[in-house]
């Protein structure tokens, strides 16, 4: 109000938590890494057809370090549930991962002793993506379901989540 | 005197070339890899066992999952399988459908093969380029089946539902995209300096070789070897069809990219002719008991009504014994041996899975070579941990 009028066009008010979430949302990074069936239907996401660039996400990092985003795209077997534990803590705060399939959400169709029943198991989710495998416009959806999660995010509940950093 | 030492690198089961979750430890004497050790399992899904617990009919949908990029062609080795097990005829028209959907199969998988084998190699657009082409091939399958990937669409003792009335239309859009896109890859691709270097004269693998590691399909096919099972032991009416297996010279990764856009060719041909001649009919073959009936008669008559709750309920009944059925899937010879023991469920499902077998050469193929050939070598053998590790 009185204060807007004050200052110069160039300057523009907003709160600390819509700006961080702005930038969470607006340049998510996945982890380039696919388990099974699920990581194709990813892989058409990206690709051309469905065109995942819309959302600012096209940027895939092979490196966990770099990435903000799991989508774990496939089943997940006891020999590889430690490698998903591993990736997922190395990976720098802020970090969401996307359950995508009947697979890693609750281990699917297959309800045997190789399959771990739901990635939720081991590492917290954010989003459950159904079908199997889910279309790429299920999986856009999800995302788009994370966004909307993401702007009612405060960066006040993350601070002991993220540590000192933003203190 | 200095001492030589060798340092033992972990690739995988997250690394962006290995197709999934295969994991290689290379043991490296500077960028030269001694020693190469691949490591499966990561994906290890227990699909074999779990068959074993379900009806027959029911299993159809684990095998889609196994080679999840060439779906139709699962289906059709494990159908093939229990047809053979039971002794079903199936219709003219199922087995022209059959063809032409597992030949279709084979170009979808062919692409996304050729897209990330590129990529791999730093062709990053290839994919691109691979996966538009690939949508068209998708829509037959959603056309056919509803879903587009794990169909689940060829059933024991035919399909699951009638061929839609647009399947034309969509069948020739494929037969019209996949060659114009099939000439934007060779110009992206065959004249490609970076592409040729890192391709030719890796990853070889002599004829000899590639006979006694019991390699399959294009990895056999690329060292000079014409062995196919669609002209070897035809299966599903392959004879009716005139189409020529391409064979490469020297067995390196270039003749085998050169080997497998060849057989896209081949398998356009094939999909023309199967689609030109499909015959009428029924797309079930009429085994009351063993074979669902069709839809429409379930709706109307009471006997068919019967028959459906019989078979989704208590499967059917099947001779003792053992089939062994064989079928040319994109990366190699697919087999499905079955023992039953009489009862309603399989009492062992085994699969040759080619893309395991082949991958066995892959220690053959790089060692003493550089590290980055490995990328190379991986990409060219045409994994799919699905199926490697079932
Ligand atoms: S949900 Fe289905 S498509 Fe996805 S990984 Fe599991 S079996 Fe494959």
């Amino acid at each position: 109000m009185g204060l807007e009028e004050k200052i110069p066009d160039s300057i523009i008010l907003t709160t600390v938590d819509k700006m961080a979430n702005w930038a969470h949302k607006r340049s998510m990074w996945p982890l380039g890494f696919g388990l099974a069936c699920c990581a194709i239907e990813m892989m058409s996401t990206f690709a051309p057809h469905f065109d995942l660039a819309r959302f600012g996400m096209e940027v895939m990092r092979p490196s966990p370090r770099q990435a903000d985003l799991m989508i774990v795209a496939g089943r997940v077997s006891m020999k590889m549930a430690p490698v998903v534990k591993t990736l997922y803590e190395q990976m720098p705060n802020p970090k969401w991962v996307l359950s995508m399939g009947a697979c890693a959400s609750c281990g699917g169709v297959f309800n045997n002793y190789a399959i771990v029943q739901g990635v939720d198991r081991i590492i917290p989710v954010d989003v459950y993506v159904p079908g199997c495998p889910p279309r790429p416009e299920q999986l856009i959806d999800g995302i788009l379901k994370l966004y909307e999660q993401i702007e009612k995010e405060s960066v006040k509940d993350k601070r002991e989540e993220w540590g000192r950093r933003i203190g | 005197m200095t001492e030589q030492k060798t340092v033992t690198v972990n690739m995988g089961p997250q690394h962006p070339s290995t197709h999934g979750v295969l994991r290689v430890v290379l043991e490296l004497d500077g960028e030269t890899v001694i020693k190469a050790t691949p490591v499966v399992g990561y994906l290890h899904t227990g699909i074999e066992k779990t068959m074993e617990n379900k009806l027959y009919y029911k299993a159809i949908p684990c095998t889609d999952r196994m080679d999840y990029l060439a779906p139709m062609s699962n289906n059709l080795g494990y159908c093939l399988a229990v047809e053979k097990l039971m002794g079903i005829e199936v219709p003219e028209k199922v087995k022209w459908a059959r063809v032409l959907l597992t030949e279709l199969t084979r170009i979808k998988s062919h692409l996304v093969w050729l897209g990330t084998h590129a990529l791999d190699l730093g062709a990053m657009s290839m994919l691109l380029y691979t996966f538009r082409e690939r949508e068209s091939i998708i829509d037959v399958y959603e056309a056919v089946s509803g879903q587009r990937m794990m169909s689940t669409y060829i059933r024991i003792g035919g399909l699951a539902k009638e061929l839609p009335k647009d399947f034309d239309k969509w069948v020739r859009k494929v037969l019209k995209q996949v060659p114009q896109g099939m000439q934007d890859y060779i110009d992206l691709l065959s004249g490609n300096q970076i592409f040729i270097n890192r391709t030719k004269g890796v990853a070889v693998i002599s004829a000899e070789d590639a006979l006694n590691y019991s390699l399959s399909g294009p990895m056999l096919r690329g060292s000079g070897i014409k062995h196919d099972l669609r002209k070897a032991s035809p299966y599903s009416g392959y004879e009716n069809f005139d189409f020529e297996i391409p064979v490469g010279r020297i067995g390196d990764a270039w003749d085998r990219y050169l080997l497998r856009l060849e057989e896209m060719r081949q398998s356009l041909r094939i999909v023309q002719q199967a689609l030109d001649g499909m015959p009428e009919g029924p797309y079930r073959a009429h085994v009351p008991g063993v074979v669902l009936p069709p839809k429409e008669d379930v709706l109307y008559k009471m006997e068919s009504m019967i028959h459906h709750f019989k078979i989704i309920t208590e499967g059917f009944e099947t001779p003792r014994g053992a089939v062994y059925q064989a079928i040319e899937a994109p990366k190699g010879e697919l087999g499905y041996y079955i023992s039953s023991d009489g009862s309603n469920k399989p009492h062992r499902v085994r699969v040759r899975p080619p893309s395991y077998i082949n991958l066995g050469a892959l220690p053959k193929m790089v060692e003493g070579r550089l590290l980055s050939d490995v990328i190379c070598a991986i990409g060219t053998i045409d994994i799919v941990l699905g199926e490697v590790d079932r």
